[in-house]
């Protein structure tokens, strides 16, 4: 019926994916923007992981972050702004094996999609969810957003943002049941690449931050951060990654960190100069709302029968 | 009277029954005692016995009002007919009445007519309190004064001799009498019973199959009332079920695996009875966040190749017009119920209205052409939620199924379906794409076009919201938008070209043809057969597909020298003040007057109430007097 044909596995053996086979089209980002640098790390741990490009979704919201699914050549779900969480949820309800990458913006997530975000954090579905932050709404050109540091001009508040911003990690680390939270910046690819590879091997909402610049909107905002790796904190031990010496090597402040200890999470998350990256906190115990939603996944049409007339003979008199 | 034995009353010859084409009763009281359970057994046993029958709960505007209140009439009322009941029917026969202010709530509903009989719990004559006392004697008189039978009866005291508690066991009582009454069949109402209380265990269902005998005997020594409602021969195996739950079992059957929801009223409880059966049959009920969480959630779902369903109400769609567009725009299959309520705004949720037709077809930004179907019973409840979903695929789009509150709650028996096992969902095509195919590309003639589903290797695409090329690849130029948007519309006029017309209900030609959609099939087919006894010329139509348009309208239309809708949702007085020729219409005349550059003229209103053949009836007479008498 409609065209759909019976179940039919992938049975092809020696398919190797390249670089290539995820590269969809020529990015429409500014010169110098972060985006680039995830898209390329995301490339890379298709490719480190052989997934194939049809069992890959790419799922965002709007901004300029969002644009993320075109520049994959995957499956792809661009859909509306702040709701990439419910879609990436809907999608995992009943494709559990379908590998999914959620990128969304600091507005996307935090501000018209916030009640998204505490929920997917709750309902813990196995993902990799992007937080692109760049301190500012980018698509729509430079209005506050929420994690705007305060006394930053934008087009909203040109005497500045008037309120303290919002601390994503934080915030998320608050959220019931969570299970994965992370942090990076786009400019050190060994790090961003590492993070984002514990997180996608983290099976569970994995939520990684990812402190993004926007040379267009927000030139300044990164840029003693990047100048001066002291600022940055590097969490190591737990559940981190642990970066190859010389990479390593660039970040003068380091500190062990317990990432299974959510109250020590929760302080370093609270810290922001320096800026800890890494890996905050990771439980893999946590349970994961798919393991509800897939039931009677694949019942055969014969059972369903069955069980249809049953449920009509709750009426039957 | 009340210390006859059963004994004597059945040595007592009883009346014959008076043989009745159809009796309506009514059973209120505070909320709480039971009387809905009582009402809809009655309804089951009927429908058991052949009967036709239409079930509607009394609902109290509060969750727990305080007892004898005017408002917090709660109940049900049961109509039960010799021929197939398709709505409430106008004023009660029989009312049983636990306390006497409820019934003034009732009364204001234009529920009774003169001669109504009531019959009233009279504890309260009798009751310590003065002031209850002092009401319960000023309510007698007044009802006498409309014209109602009200015949006083110690329910209380004669059902204390059976039960412990009086308060869990009156209903059971007042079942049994009311079994005595219409001489409907014990043996069915104690089996009834048996399966109601299953759960809780022998003793509870002998207690409660006592007091039915009870109640029985009761009515059989104490009042001079006896009906006959003969039933029709039934050859089909039968469902009693209310229109949610025709809408539960229709998604079941429709092989739709997973409804997104989250709670409003009255669609609710359609998710409420899915989250316990859905699972046998290999679906799950999620509750998201909020709407536009849920219907994310079913957009991602069908996105992913699984049949996907959202359910709600007015202030729900609301929510999901942004996704509603984004379905459109992006042909996402997809089966969206709106159990529509009072509106605007929160309005009145429980009770019904057809408001949320303007607002389903034309409510998202942008030109969103979509399927919109409306069930007119609680069995196509059922059916169309498994057209609805084969229309989704075929089409690649959403549609939207428009039920009310007054399906949602009516209970009836439907004819059992037989299920095909085509209904049930196929599995997931996981084939290779076929290469050249893009992910939208169009058939130039239909609109149509395939769907690559992830897991299917070469046809990865990435769905967006922004106007887009067969490709799915975003485009900003004058041509893909206008084609894009073409291909969408075409999809419509194909499937309109599918449809036959629809058939008119009564002479093809007359003085006045009735159109209505939705609920309000039932009365108004009463209303328009009780007007052509009467000699009137006059027919009516109801559409079931509201977009596309069923075809050949206009011709029908022709056939009339008035055509007018009928609606539960509002329109201007005719002597509005300040409206004249500008008098705001209702929303199927507006649509049709668009659709067939006709005069349609409308007659609606928002009382939240079901609409009686009797007031359709009068509307009728009084245009066909006005206009019609001339020609
Ligand atoms: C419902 C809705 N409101 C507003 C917009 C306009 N809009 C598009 S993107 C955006 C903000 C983007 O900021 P962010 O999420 O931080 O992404 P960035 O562009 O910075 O990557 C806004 C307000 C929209 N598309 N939809
Ligand atoms: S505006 Fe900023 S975020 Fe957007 S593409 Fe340009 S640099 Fe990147
Ligand atoms: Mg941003």
């Amino acid at each position: 019926m409609f065209g759909l044909k019976d179940d039919w596995e992938l049975d092809v053996p020696d398919r190797y994916f390249s670089l290539e086979d995820y590269e969809g089209g020529t990015a429409r980002w500014c010169p110098g923007c972060g985006d680039l640098a995830v898209l390329t790390a995301v490339q890379r741990i298709c490719r480190d992981e052989q997934l194939p490009p049809e069992r890959t979704v790419c799922v965002s919201g709007i901004g300029c972050s969002s644009r993320f699914p075109h520049y994959m050549k995957t499956y792809g779900f661009h859909g509306l702004h702040g709701r990439a969480l419910p879609v990436a949820c809907g999608i995992k309800s009943r494709r559990p094996e379908l590998k999914i990458f959620v990128a969304t913006g600091d507005g996307d997530c935090c501000s018209i999609g916030a009640g998204h975000w505490v929920h997917a954090v709750r309902y813990n579905m196995d993902m990799v969810v992007m937080l692109f932050d760049n301190a500012i709404y980018g698509l729509t050109k430079k209005q506050t957003s929420p994690t705007t540091p305060i006394g930053l001009s934008t087009n909203t508040h040109p005497r500045g943002a008037w309120l303290p911003p919002l601390n994503p990690v934080a915030a998320t680390l608050g959220f019931a049941n969570v299970s994965f939270v992370a942090q990076t910046v786009d400019w050190n690819p060994a790090h961003l690449y590492a993070t984002l590879k514990v997180a996608y091997d983290h099976k569970g909402l994995s939520f990684v931050r990812i402190l993004q610049r926007c040379p267009t909107y927000t030139k300044d905002v990164f840029t003693e951060l990047q100048k001066d790796p002291s600022q940055l904190l590097l969490l190591t031990g737990g559940d981190s990654p642990t970066l190859d010496a010389q990479s390593a090597k660039m970040f003068p402040n380091q500190q062990a960190h317990d990432s299974r200890d959510l109250e020590a999470a929760r302080r370093v998350a609270d810290q922001t100069a320096p800026l800890p990256i890494g890996v905050l906190f990771r439980d893999p115990a946590r349970p994961c709302y798919e393991d509800f939603t897939t039931v009677g996944l694949g019942m055969s049409p014969a059972d369903k029968l069955k069980g249809l007339e049953r449920e009509f003979d709750k009426f039957a008199v | 009277m009340s210390t006859t034995t059963t004994e004597a009353a059945r040595a007592r010859p009883s009346a014959a029954p008076r043989r009745v084409a159809e009796h309506i009763v009514e059973i209120v009281s505070d909320s709480g005692e039971g009387a809905q359970k009582a009402g809809q057994t009655y309804g089951a046993v009927s429908a058991k016995m052949g009967n036709g029958v239409w079930t509607v709960e009394i609902i109290p505007a509060e969750i727990k009002p305080p007892a004898r209140s005017r408002a917090g009439a709660s109940g049900i009322r049961v109509r039960v007919g010799s021929e197939a009941v398709t709505n409430t029917g106008d004023e009660a026969d029989l009312v049983v009445a636990l306390n006497e202010q409820v019934l003034y709530g009732r009364i204001e509903q234009k529920a009774y007519r003169p001669g109504t009989i009531v019959l009233l719990e009279n504890k309260w004559a009798t009751d310590p309190r003065d002031d209850v006392r002092e009401a319960y004697a000023k309510a007698l008189g007044e009802f006498r004064a409309l014209g109602l039978d009200v015949r006083e009866v110690p329910l209380e005291e004669a059902c204390q001799k059976v039960a412990q508690d009086v308060r869990v066991g009156k209903n059971m009582f007042v079942l049994g009498m009311l079994c005595y009454i219409t001489s409907r069949d014990l043996d069915k109402a104690f089996e009834e019973v048996a399966f109601v209380f299953k759960k809780k265990g022998e003793q509870v269902i002998r207690k409660n199959q006592d007091l039915i005998r009870a109640g029985h005997a009761f009515g059989a020594e104490t009042l001079e009332l006896r009906y006959e409602i003969p039933p029709r021969k039934v050859d089909r195996a039968q469902l009693v079920l209310n229109g949610n739950q025709a809408t539960a079992l229709g998604v079941m059957a429709a092989g739709i695996e997973m409804v997104a929801m989250y709670p409003i009223t009255p669609a609710t409880s359609v998710s409420h009875h899915l989250a316990g059966a859905f699972q046998n049959v290999g679906g799950v009920v999620h509750q998201a966040e909020d709407e536009i969480a849920a219907m994310g959630f079913a957009v991602g779902a069908s996105y992913a190749g699984k049949t996907a369903c959202t359910v709600t109400s007015g202030p729900g769609l609301a929510l999901k017009t942004e996704f509603l567009g984004l379905a459109v725009m992006a042909e996402v299959p997809l089966v969206m119920v709106l159990v529509q309520r009072g509106g605007p705004s929160t309005g009145l949720p429980t009770k019904v209205e057809q408001g949320d037709l303007l607002a389903s077809l034309y409510g998202q930004p942008g030109d969103t052409p979509k399927i919109v179907i409306a069930p007119a019973t609680i069995e196509e409840c059922l059916h169309f939620v498994v057209t609805a979903r084969k229309l989704a695929e075929a089409f690649r789009t959403p549609v939207m199924l428009l039920t009310d509150a007054n399906l949602a709650t009516g209970v009836q028996p439907i004819p059992r379906p037989e299920v095909d096992a085509d209904w049930l969902s196929p599995p997931l095509d996981q084939t290779p794409w076929q290469k050249g195919v893009t992910a939208y590309d169009w058939d130039e003639d239909t609109g149509l076009s395939p769907r690559p589903i992830p897991g299917q290797a070469g046809g990865e695409y990435v769905l967006t919201g922004l106007a887009h090329t067969r490709l799915a690849k975003v485009a900003y130029d004058p041509h893909s938008n206008q084609t894009g948007c073409a291909m969408r519309s075409r999809k419509l006029a194909v499937l309109r070209e599918s449809l036959k017309p629809p058939v008119v209900n009564g002479d093809r030609h007359g003085d006045l043809l009735v159109v209505g959609w939705g609920s309000t099939l039932g009365s108004i087919e009463e209303a328009v057969a009780r007007a052509r006894k009467d000699g009137l010329s006059v027919s009516s139509l109801h559409l079931r597909f509201l977009s596309p348009l069923e075809p050949g309208l206009k011709e029908i239309f022709r056939r009339f020298r008035q055509v007018m809708t009928i609606e539960i949702n509002y329109s201007d007085a005719v002597d509005a003040p300040h409206t004249g020729e500008h008098r705001r219409i209702a929303q199927l005349a507006q649509v049709l007057r668009t659709h067939t550059l006709m005069d349609i003229d409308c007659w609606s209103n928002v009382a939240g109430q079901p609409i009686a053949p009797r007031a359709i009836h009068d509307e009728l007479v009084r245009r066909l007097q006005k206009n019609g008498g001339n020609r």
